[in-house]
């Protein structure tokens, strides 16, 4: 079986540091996966693998039956697969809406029609009231949810989340949720998320991979990866049980 | 055209565009009631709104700090002037001409810029050091008389000859004002495009930029060839209105800082703040060199140190510029850009 994405025996290393090491999985199309691992697994670099910008030492990237390792970050955006940062860079000067407008223009050139787009977006995330201000002036909750509006806009057939409800509050965690998961219920879009938050990932994915030392130590549905005695020792803490 | 127009006006103010009709209203009339000096001081001032509209391209929409603009200026002053002088081809055509140079050299050096990762003060160290390869070459350039400036006949015109620029201070004035107009309209179409949105973007993180799938490569190369190929009307009119070319002078890193002094003190990135801030520089300088001179100064370099002195009140006190402030003021506000 192959997946909307598939990552093959995939090795990155740092000098001396292996930080990705032969990894492999397989991302179905129209699934929430979840990446879960302690801080230095490797986590973010395998989501940097594959957003591009990064070149890998070993492995293949296989997104839509066609090879996308070794791609610019904005060519593989072009493929179809948008990303939000851990650390989110909304564009701070433009205001909200604008900053939805670029990605609704990748694929589009009708002003018109790319704002049409952005609104739409911006009323399913509760952005639409606030689509005048810069984005510099949002709080951080709204400029997470700003940030995974900018990726959809440029229509991705993958969406990767890094660590989206990070450092939110547990109602703004589960409104987030909500809307993911119906985005993905209504529309079929496929999301890869690298999270921390065991609330999230328990509520959306439906498979997780869990990584230690940059190898694959678990992969499987939630319950049985809470139930995982290694993932438990490695990462949850008996007491997360 | 109508797609045009509404692109042009859309999110405008009535308001606003009232004001904008009243300043080009009077801009118009200001010929029948200034004096031939105030005139010339008009042309250096539209000069400038003119250059730093074009240098706004690549600073305020895409990001990109060139401090060698003179360049531009300067090779399309040198190609149309030789085509008149030693051809004897008009100034129109001299610009048509001047346009692909000046882009080639901005093509040549973005290229060589972005395609190696060449970014922020590096970048603007490497346009001026274009600029000043310019300045040594043609100094040392047989063809163009070299050190010894290059000049183009001064006669006395009984009319005003639009079609070769010889004339009257007042033809050259609308010449500029035309010019400043048409950059205006051109700049907010360019912003309202897709390509605006990118190059802002670009401007203002080139990661999630390329995150998002653009190609800020491409884009940075539209945008130091487009602000080259409007900066080289500046330069065909610098030739004909002075009529004399020292590369010395020309491409001298003081007429590239110069240039950006007006978009810097209006207003970065902004569409009217070139202007304002053209007016605001120059017209004050002036005033305060009329001032000494009615008291019986005379301090060479008094320009300088004022340049100097408005600089730093700006950045102190108005960081984004005099425009967006005044704009609130005027509540034309809505109007960001």
């Amino acid at each position: 079986m192959t997946g909307l994405l598939s990552v093959g025996r995939v090795s990155k290393r740092f000098r001396g540091l292996v930080a990705v090491d032969n990894v492999s999985f397989d991302v179905p199309e129209g699934t929430i996966f979840a990446v879960i691992g302690p801080n230095g697994a490797g986590k973010t670099t395998l989501f940097n693998l594959i957003a591009g910008g990064m070149a890998l030492d070993q492995g293949r990237i296989i997104f839509d039956r066609e090879p996308i390792h070794g791609f610019s970050a904005d060519e593989v955006c072009r493929r179809g697969i948008a990303r939000t940062f851990q650390l989110v860079r909304p564009f701070p000067a433009l205001s909200v809406e604008d900053n939805v407008m670029v990605g609704a223009l990748l694929h589009r050139g009708n002003i018109d029609v790319a704002r049409e787009r952005a609104q739409a977006l911006l009323r399913r995330f509760d952005l639409f009231d606030r689509r005048h201000r810069p984005a510099s002036a949002l709080t951080l909750p709204d400029r997470k949810r700003l940030e995974v509006v900018r990726a959809l806009a440029t229509e991705p057939k993958l969406l990767l989340l890094d660590e989206v409800v990070a450092g939110l509050r547990p109602t703004e965690v589960d409104r987030l949720v909500t809307i993911l998961k119906d985005l993905n219920r209504e529309t079929g879009l496929s999301i890869l998320m690298i999270e921390h938050v065991m609330r999230a990932v328990m509520a959306l994915a439906s498979r997780v991979l869990v990584l230690d030392h940059g190898t694959v130590i678990a992969e499987g549905t939630p319950d049985t990866i809470v139930h995982n005695p290694a993932v438990i020792q490695s990462y949850l803490g008996a007491e997360a049980v | 055209m109508d797609v045009i127009l509404a692109r042009l006006f859309g999110g405008l103010s009535f308001w606003s565009v009232f004001l904008l009709a009243a300043f080009t209203a009077a801009l118009l009339a200001a010929p029948w009631f200034v004096n031939d000096y105030l005139l010339t001081v008009l042309i250096i001032i539209l000069y400038f709104a003119y250059t730093g509209q074009a240098w706004n391209i690549m600073m305020g929409f895409a990001g990109q700090l060139s401090l060698g603009h003179a360049i531009y200026v300067g090779l399309s002053a040198y190609v149309a002037a030789v085509l008149f002088t030693r051809y004897g081809i008009g100034p129109w055509i001299g610009f048509l001409a001047a346009i692909p140079v000046a882009a080639a050299c901005g093509a040549v050096i973005g290229f060589l810029a972005f395609r190696f990762g060449v970014t922020g003060v590096y970048f603007a160290i490497l346009t001026i050091a274009f600029a000043e390869f310019a300045r040594i070459g043609f100094d040392h350039l047989d063809f163009v008389n070299a050190s010894a400036g290059l000049f183009l006949p001064v006669a006395q015109y009984a009319h005003n000859d639009l079609w070769r620029l010889r004339g009257s201070p007042t033809m050259f004035y609308y010449v500029m004002l035309a010019a400043t107009l048409l950059a205006l309209i051109v700049c907010r179409l360019l912003l309202r495009c897709r390509m605006g949105y990118f190059w802002l973007a670009i401007r203002e993180d080139e990661v999630a930029a390329r995150a998002t799938g653009i190609d800020t490569f491409t884009y940075k190369m539209y945008a130091v060839v487009i602000s080259a190929a409007v900066t080289s009307f500046a330069g065909v009119f610098y030739a004909f209105f002075y009529n004399n070319l020292y590369p010395e002078n020309v491409f001298n890193i003081s007429r590239s800082i110069e240039m950006i002094l007006g978009p810097v003190i209006g207003g970065i990135g902004t569409l009217f703040g070139p202007i304002l801030g053209a007016f605001v520089l120059t017209g004050l300088a002036e005033s305060v060199n009329s001032a000494m001179a009615a008291f019986g100064f005379d301090l060479p370099g008094a320009k300088q140190v004022f340049y100097g002195i408005c600089l730093l009140l700006v950045v102190v006190a108005l960081p984004e510029g005099v425009w967006p402030p005044l704009a609130r003021l005027l509540r034309i506000a809505k109007d960001r850009r």
